[in-house]
């Protein structure tokens, strides 16, 4: 056989598997578009059947309905839209309240699962057996109708050291009330804000030049604080006054008010997820090798030293990937909301579309919207652990 | 430093009480500050608990409501298929353990779980019927033991054909209220059995689901790729709750005009559609942790990439996470109460109902506590079991 020959002599297209990966994907996508199509056919025909045609444009009228707790002005005579933007406010507060409190609960939690000491050791263990074993929206009904609804009535209210008051009509906190000079405060402390920014960079740009670790972090916190404090006591009127809340009646006043709904998503939130981020933590500490301890003490660190220079940056890399699929589901749970009744994007979104009928704009609205937020909690974390891993060659 | 020469003798370990509370308990001030506040917090936390267990709680509203809140408002005159389903799957668990755990002691006990449960004031036919699970399960021990090659073919059929088995004799056969097996609908199916079917049907049927798309997003061809990778990350990055109100409001929209679907199904299809992408991911992680080596090799054979992932890849990567598809497996079982909120009467729905009834008003304590005690006693009996066995198999150990 010559050169020429051979090289003619192809394989059939039926057997060439570059074709035969092509005209698969395409047959795979017509399926889709077939499918697609098909669905999108059935559901024209059931809306028209319904006299709806698919459009946002509802999201204009007015509401007609109350919402017990806004972020910011509103009442029956809004639109959809600023419903909905109302939960969504409400959905951004219990994950950000929920965020921070369980990432505390559970580092505590976490480092006291590896405590030495037997007790704290098995309390944590036992906390931790216990809540991941059930069910989140039986946790949550349980706190709203078990606890925080059996609170006794605002008469025979239960008054807290520190003037917090548990009612059945919800938790009242003291809260501080803007002065006059509050503005002029703020501006104080976005300043401190920014000493502190300059003195973390300053301190870092200090560490690598010398070779020494500074606490950076604790230094510009302290700034901040130090900022903060020194406008306090040289504004001639403090920018805030306390407010303590008081029984009023039959109703709570003054202070902050938190309803029952909202505590008891958020606290059923916290201590739910709270025992999760502390597995989260007792695997990445326990990920960090003895040998690693051992030579940061051979070194002559102290303890605190070993802990912040050696083990939790080390730990750090293992425990930040996980802690964001935990914050990630510590959002998506927050709309189990419609259990308690706490007004946030999905229980709002539900109502508009109990009134309305627009079951497939609603829904989708509120997927894209926890989508949204899911993608930008994961790029936050994402960007943070790309700093913190580990630089290989 | 004094004189090195000096050789000290070894200090001596003997352990006793107070030595271990000293090491445990007490080694400086704060760690005895800790176990004692620590001790206190158990303290009034235990003695919170058993005296309202004991003393305030006012557990008639349980045991009175036991049926619904097991199978909601099935009909009792047709519950004796249910337990006929139980024995069946207790038979067939009896025979596995006698087939594949021969040796252990703790898997014979749990066969005795019906019995123990029999002591409990639940009246007198499902005490009958708790005592024959107790004995089928034995049987099946005993039978699994005795000939345990000759079974192990029919053990393996019987669960392949249990699904089936179970929702037919749930759903029934006969139209007519005389017949054979009348039907009973699905609206009336509710507790723990809902809860229970729920479980099993999204987990067996997201499996080949979630197996297709992570076997999709590892895929050379961009457009399966992409499309398993946008459904994996968009069903993930929403609440499951989002997807059975889509199931509920839009499935029947999707559907040609005259088909319905069941709302039990609908959540069926919900669930499955939700666990088929964590599923996809978990099994993702067990294909990654096969080495390139198994593909190559498996291709040196001459086998083709349908016989690659069939009988070389997956049964390594399968086999891998079974751990893990057990943690899965408990978390669909939790994420199911989720379909109280579309308003099926499962474990968690039926409370409603059960709270609802004049006599038991205000006592949603002792309702909740009671469902949370059986999620956790559930949940915790699987991962605890699953231990057992992975350490008894040496599954997910190579």
């Amino acid at each position: 056989m010559s050169r020429d020959e051979q090289q003619k002599t192809t394989i059939p297209f039926w057997r060439d598997e570059r074709i035969l990966r092509f005209l698969g994907q395409i047959v795979f996508v017509l399926f889709v578009l077939f499918v697609g199509a098909l669905i999108y056919q059935n559901m024209k025909a059931g809306l028209a059947k319904q006299g709806i045609t698919l459009s946002y444009s509802f999201f204009n009228g007015v509401s007609g309905f109350d919402i017990a707790e806004t972020a910011f002005p509103y009442d029956r005579n809004s639109t959809y839209w600023q419903a909905f933007l109302v939960g969504l406010a409400n959905t951004l507060s219990v994950g950000v309240v929920g965020i921070v409190f369980a990432t505390i609960l559970g580092v505590i939690l976490g480092v006291a699962r590896l405590s030495t000491n037997f007790i704290i050791n098995r309390l944590a263990a036992f906390y931790l057996e216990l809540i991941r074993n059930l069910s989140l929206l039986v946790f949550l009904i349980f706190w709203y109708l078990g606890v925080f609804l059996k609170l006794p009535r605002v008469k025979e209210a239960i008054i807290w050291p520190g003037d917090i008051i548990l009612t059945n009509r919800g938790v009242g906190i003291p809260w501080g009330i803007p002065t006059a000079s509050f503005p002029t405060f703020r501006l104080i402390l976005i300043f401190g804000l920014i000493l502190a920014v300059i003195v973390f960079f300053a301190l870092r740009a200090y560490g690598q030049r010398t070779g020494r670790a500074p606490l950076t972090l604790l230094w510009s916190i302290l700034t901040f604080i130090l900022v903060g404090l020194l406008g306090w006591i040289i504004l001639p009127e403090k920018p805030l006054t306390l407010d303590l809340p008081l029984v009023k009646g039959l109703n709570l006043s003054g202070g902050k008010i938190l309803s029952p709904e909202f505590m008891a998503l958020t606290s059923g939130l916290v201590l739910y997820t709270a025992a999760f981020i502390g597995e989260v933590v007792r695997a990445g500490i326990q990920s960090v090798s003895k040998g690693q301890v051992e030579a940061s003490r051979a070194l002559g660190l102290n303890a605190f030293q070993t802990l912040r220079l050696v083990v939790f940056p080390q730990a750090l890399r293992v425990i930040i990937p996980p802690l964001t699929s935990q914050y990630l589901n510590l959002v998506k749970n927050s709309s189990l909301a419609i259990a308690v009744g706490y007004p946030d994007v999905f229980y709002v979104s539900n109502t508009i579309q109990n009134q309305t009928g627009r079951a497939v704009e609603m829904i989708s609205l509120v997927m894209v919207t926890y989508l949204a937020i899911s993608l930008f909690t994961s790029l936050l974390m994402n960007w943070y652990n790309q700093r913190i891993k580990l630089v290989e060659r | 430093m004094s004189n090195l020469n000096t050789v000290l003798p070894p200090v001596s370990e003997r352990s006793n009480i107070l030595r271990w509370m000293r090491r445990n308990l007490f080694g400086s001030w704060y760690d005895a500050l800790l176990t004692i506040l620590g001790a206190l917090i158990a303290y009034w936390a235990v003695r919170g608990f058993l005296t309202w267990v004991f003393t305030v709680a006012e557990w008639e509203v349980v045991s009175t409501n036991m049926r619904l809140l097991m199978i909601g408002q099935y009909p009792l005159e047709h519950s004796d298929r249910l337990w006929v389903w139980l024995g069946f799957l207790v038979f067939l668990s009896g025979n596995s353990i006698g087939i594949w755990a021969r040796r252990s002691r703790f898997a014979v006990v749990l066969l005795l779980i019906p019995a123990l449960l029999a002591l409990f004031p639940f009246g007198d036919s499902p005490r009958q019927w708790l005592i024959l699970l107790c004995i089928a399960g034995l049987v099946g021990w005993g039978f699994g033991r005795a000939r345990p090659d000759v079974l192990k073919r029919s053990v393996i059929a019987g669960w392949v054909i249990s699904l089936p088995v179970i929702i037919l004799l749930t759903h029934g056969l006969s139209e007519s209220e005389s017949g054979f097996m009348p039907i009973v609908r699905t609206n009336l199916w509710g507790g723990l059995l809902l809860t229970f079917l729920l479980t099993v049907v999204g987990i067996l049927f997201s499996f080949p689901i979630g197996v297709l798309l992570a076997l999709g997003r590892r895929s050379e061809l961009p457009i399966i790729r992409w499309f398993s990778v946008g459904y994996i990350e968009i069903v993930r990055g929403v609440p499951l709750i989002t997807i059975l109100f889509m199931a509920q409001l839009m499935l029947p929209l999707f559907l040609p005009t005259g088909w319905t679907v069941d709302r039990v199904v609908r959540a069926m299809v919900g669930i499955t559609l939700f666990s088929a992408a964590y599923l996809a991911e978990n099994v993702r992680g067990g294909l990654q942790a096969i080495p390139r080596g198994q593909f190559e090799a498996a291709h040196a054979l001459g086998l083709n990439g349908f016989q690659t992932m069939t009988f070389v890849i997956l049964p390594q990567a399968l086999r891998l996470i079974i751990p893990i598809l057990v943690g899965q497996f408990i978390a669909v079982f939790k994420d199911t109460s989720l379909v109280a909120i579309v308003g099926l009467l499962d474990l968690v729905g039926i409370a409603k109902t059960v709270l609802a009834q004049p006599e038991f008003l205000g006592l949603q304590r002792e309702v909740y506590a009671f469902i949370s005690l059986i999620f956790w006693v559930l949940s915790y009996g699987m991962s605890y079991l699953s231990q057992q066995l992975e350490e008894r198999l040496g599954v997910g150990k190579r």
